[in-house]
């Protein structure tokens, strides 16, 4: 298939970027939109242009760096999806389709489609662990019985990979999907309590002070999470910092 | 707890618990005005008892506006700061492909309804507060001696200008609360189970409540 690609490009941080069109032909509809991106970029080689930087590593829906704004739609029209598994059969001979980097002013542009999301990172940071003594006398996690509901939920939160689609979709810029998976993810299991209250607190203050908007529960996120966190964890979320304050 | 207000969170569940109030307080202006339209007499009643008994008045009458201002103002404040976390906007979103129309038009439904309450207090609120405590007749009789409430009410609805504006104005509430209302809870913190259930009562709070005030529009339109 020919496709006409609009693509934004950002020399670096400080640069005011711009959208440009490029032409690629006899994309197959097997291939993934990364690769449909590399195929645009060795075109952009042999011509001597500075080829498009955009994230990926693991190319497998696991890693959470790709990171595109498909069509208006963080990782593409598909649901499900990370955009290294978006695959160019979601497209039409003839389409143009627009590429843009997920916007937030938390996420600064670094270059072109890559965007710095350490932002998560941080908020992480703030409380996303638990702490374990590993003196030698650690009790076995397997020791501590754990409802297979709880257990469950908890690995559904788990499964967020912090891509950013959440922030990138969400009117508001609003990273609260991912802090209520993150918070979640240990309130729902034993090992999370003894922290609970702190981590909800510092996870959310360390989330505004990053500058994310707030959540009008338009549910956006949920639609286009790859991994399907659902807006239960922002319920729990704020069931969690009610419960730590009150 | 004041930690908790400090919070994107915090200000949510604010936002949310006026919401709850103000949904309240909709229900029982609904069950008044409703009155209007099978008996005269008991609107008549129910109305000269708001208007005059001092809880209501001095009490209930400070807290709603405290609770109509405060929805208000957090609504903007709310938005000034989602507006700030993205300066660039996408050249294309597909905002339809994942949200409803309602979700991502609080805003400017808000706007309309706010529009509206204002025009609601030059035409309802300050002349009854004039008449009141400005020329100090809490009787609530015209100079005939029946109670003024009911004939007030009809003559208003005479205009229809003014029964379009509260027929354009209550389809905006709708759509307000058609988000707003599931929204709340969600802000609230209601697990999925308890959120289909409200989602349900919500969508039907959100059509029956201001078709009925449209209803009651109308009614005395065509009727007076």
């Amino acid at each position: 298939m020919n496709l006409t690609l609009k693509i934004w490009r950002q020399k670096d941080a400080k640069s005011k970027g711009k959208m440009v069109s490029y032409q690629v032909n006899d994309i197959s509809e097997h291939m993934s939109f990364l690769e449909m991106m590399d195929v645009l970029n060795e075109q952009l080689i042999n011509e001597g242009q500075e080829p498009i930087a955009f994230d990926h590593d693991c190319r497998e829906g696991i890693c959470g760096m790709c990171s595109m704004y498909i069509n208006g739609e963080a990782h593409g029209p598909d649901r499900g999806v990370t955009t290294c598994q978006l695959h160019m059969r979601s497209f039409k001979d003839g389409d143009t389709i627009t590429i843009e980097p997920f916007r937030a002013k938390a996420f600064p542009v670094i270059k072109d489609l890559v965007v710095d999301r350490s932002a998560f990172e941080r908020i992480q940071q703030a409380g996303g662990f638990i702490s374990v003594n590993t003196s030698g006398n650690t009790q076995d996690a397997n020791a501590i019985p754990i409802s297979k509901h709880a257990a469950d939920e908890a690995m559904d939160s788990a499964t967020c990979i912090g891509c950013g689609a959440c922030v990138a979709s969400c009117k508001n810029a609003s990273a609260m999907l991912f802090v209520g998976a993150k918070v979640s993810q240990y309130a729902l299991l034993p090992q999370g309590q003894i922290e609970a209250t702190d981590r909800v607190k510092n996870m959310v203050a360390q989330m505004d002070l990053e500058g994310f908007g707030n959540c009008t529960n338009t549910g956006a996120c949920e639609v286009e999470c790859p991994k399907g966190i659902s807006l239960e964890n922002i319920a729990r979320m704020n069931r969690e910092l009610m419960k730590a304050n009150l | 707890m004041s930690g908790l207000f400090k919070s994107s969170i915090g200000r949510k569940v604010a936002m949310a618990l006026s919401a709850i109030f103000l949904m309240i307080f909709l229900l029982q202006h609904f069950a008044i005005n409703i009155l209007s339209v099978f008996s005269a007499d008991r609107f008549n009643d129910v109305s000269h008892f708001m208007g005059t008994n001092f809880f209501v008045q001095f009490l209930l009458q400070p807290v709603l506006i405290f609770g109509v201002v405060f929805h208000f103002v957090m609504g903007f404040m709310l938005e000034i700061r989602n507006r700030n976390a993205r300066t660039i906007s996408y050249a294309k979103n597909n905002g339809s492909a994942n949200t409803t129309w309602m979700s991502r038009n609080m805003i400017w439904s808000g706007l309309a309804i706010l529009a509206f309450i204002v025009l609601h207090f030059i035409d309802f609120w300050i002349p009854e507060i004039n008449t009141k405590y400005i020329q100090g007749d809490v009787s609530g009789l015209l100079p005939d001696g029946n109670f003024r409430y009911f004939e007030e009410l009809q003559h208003k609805f005479e205009n229809p200008i003014r029964v379009g504006a509260y027929v354009v104005a209550f389809v905006f509430l709708a759509l307000h609360l058609l988000h707003g209302f599931a929204s709340t809870f969600q802000s609230m913190g209601a697990g999925s189970m308890r959120r289909a259930k409200l989602q349900a009562f919500g969508k039907a709070y959100a059509i029956i409540i201001p078709l009925g005030f449209i209803f009651i529009a109308l009614f005395h339109y065509f009727n007076h």
